[in-house]
């Protein structure tokens, strides 16, 4: 049998945004675990360093970087940091992201343009650098791919969440026509996104709060029982595990005819 | 710790070349146990012994997927001989490159049997013979289940009749607690005999004009090998994909991208 595995990253250097906690902190073990070197960034740069340590000791490549994902010149840090580093960049999961729910009618023009900024402009940013340093022209010039974390909220509706499926709907648009873009240029960059139903992270739980707020439930609980058995046809919620899984693969070269895909993780959520 | 399908028990359609054997090597390789099956028995036999030289555990089972009492007869014989089943992939297909005009009502019925009737005989067989313990199901589609090609009407629909037939299976299983996933793969355009052969029947104008309309229009500029579509399946059959139900995975290039 042949022994070079085609999901291993052995040797590859990624970035995981948000990469503190839920699905960031799995997609970058899960990396580091598969042979990347991972740069973990995110504003909460203590609990990278945690995560770091805790890698470094298992005998895994791992950094920590302090990033607001919404800045420019964090960006333009990182790409420093990366080229001090390893001197290479292969993958890029632009993960950050925040959720802000309510009724439409309750939403403000403040609340829309701040979850533009951190959905949107950081996906946007992390995708400009990322084109300019792995195309071949570039700095680390070996191509590489780009995962975006969207959501089933950027392919469907669901109630509280008009403002949160805006910025998503704009990651599944923009990972399309980058990932078109970059392949009839020869950049050799593939860009995908990745839409994953309710998971199992600090997230799910604002959305029980929020289907409370919008007035769709009585109670949490009633919120928790809804989304997993009327509307979750597997009846449970994802794992961050799952969504790191579908990152790797998207990440690795066994995804090498993959590009500008939408892959959905959402326990047939979306198949309904 | 990698993405795998270690001692999986896994049956594949259409299994002698193109994606089928692709599939079955990547398989191999990811640890599975492979019940290879084929309408061509020499080239199903020939594989075996290929797979068997890589230190894979194979077995071939003849399969003329269109046969309703044959589908029973190879599950039973595929349980018999490895004692569970864990991964179907419904791969077997046709293409035929014929206008709507010229296409005649046996032409594609024919193409409806194989590449969609089989699937539903093989996603049936595939459910009540794993329903105990859980499995995944692929069901090999093609971005033409999504998009259309003026020359591919018959295609088109019996592609599309997978996808949609993919999510029902996915529901069904999921509302019984049967633990078996049901996804669909959508491969853009795959240098196979598939494809060559396709375009073989045409004139070499036309299968010249057919294939230069079809790499301009793919965004990464080339068809794709076998090998990069069989990680797919290898993705969707391992446990990396144990959320993934009624979900498409388009393998192509960029092409419905653009």
């Amino acid at each position: 049998m042949k022994e070079n595995n085609p999901f291993s990253l052995q040797g590859k250097v990624a970035v995981v945004t948000g990469a503190a906690a839920g699905i960031g902190k799995a997609c970058a073990q899960r990396m580091a675990y598969s042979g990347a070197s991972v740069l973990l960034s995110d504003i909460d740069v203590a609990a990278c360093q945690r995560l770091a340590a805790e890698l470094n000791e298992q005998g895994f490549d791992a950094r920590a970087i302090q990033q607001d994902v919404v800045l420019e010149e964090d960006w333009q840090a990182l790409v420093a940091e990366l080229k001090q580093w390893h001197n290479r960049w292969d993958i890029l999961v632009n993960n950050a992201g925040i959720y802000i729910g309510g009724r439409l009618e309750d939403n403000s023009v403040e609340q829309l343009t701040r979850i533009h900024e951190v959905n949107v402009q950081s996906v946007f940013l992390g995708l400009r650098y990322a084109a300019e340093t792995m195309q071949p022209s570039g700095c680390f010039g070996r191509g590489g791919s780009v995962i975006n974390l969207s959501s089933i909220a950027g392919l469907i509706g669901v109630p509280g969440h008009s403002i949160y499926g805006a910025t998503k709907g704009s990651v599944r648009s923009i990972s399309k026509h980058s990932a078109v873009e970059f392949a009839r240029f020869g950049y050799g960059i593939r860009v995908n996104s990745l839409h994953p139903g309710l998971i199992d992270t600090a997230m799910a739980e604002q959305v029980y709060d929020d289907f409370v707020d919008v007035g769709l439930t009585q109670s949490r609980e009633e919120a928790s029982a809804v989304l997993e058995q009327q509307m979750i046809p597997m009846g449970r919620l994802g794992t961050a595990e799952d969504i790191a899984n579908a990152a790797l693969f998207l990440a690795s070269d066994a995804s090498a005819y993959i590009s500008g895909a939408e892959l959905t993780v959402d326990g047939g959520f979306t198949a309904a | 710790m990698s993405i795998h399908c270690k001692d999986k028990v896994v049956l594949i359609t259409g299994a002698a070349k193109g994606i089928g054997a692709a599939a079955c090597h990547a398989l191999a390789a990811a640890g599975a146990k492979l019940a290879v099956s084929d309408i061509d028995q020499d080239a199903g036999r020939e594989l075996c012994e290929a797979l068997r030289a890589e230190g894979a555990d194979a077995e071939f089972f003849p399969l003329d997927v269109c046969d309703e009492q044959q589908w029973q007869h190879c599950m039973e014989t595929v349980v018999a001989s490895f004692g569970q089943l864990d991964g179907v992939v419904n791969n077997a297909g046709i293409a035929v490159i014929c206008g709507p005009e010229d296409e005649s009502l046996e032409g594609w019925r024919r193409t409806q049997t194989i590449n969609s009737d089989a699937v539903f005989l093989g996603s049936r067989a595939a459910i009540q013979t794993m329903k105990a313990r859980g499995g995944s199901i692929v069901n090999v589609s093609s971005i033409e289940g999504i998009v259309g090609d003026p020359m591919l009407p018959a295609y088109n629909a019996s592609k599309g009749a997978v996808r949609a037939l993919t999510k029902s299976l996915a529901l069904y299983c999921a509302d019984r607690d049967y633990g078996i996933r049901v996804n669909s793969l959508h491969p853009g355009y795959v240098e196979t005999p598939l494809v060559s052969g396709a375009l073989a029947k045409l004139s070499e104008d036309d299968a010249n004009a057919f294939a230069t309309r079809v790499v301009a229009s793919i965004p990464m500029g080339r068809m794709a090998r076998a090998e990069e579509i069989a990680q797919g399946i290898v993705f969707l059959l391992s446990d990396a994909a144990s959320y993934m139900t009624g979900s498409e995975l388009v393998m192509d290039g960029g092409y419905t991208a653009r």
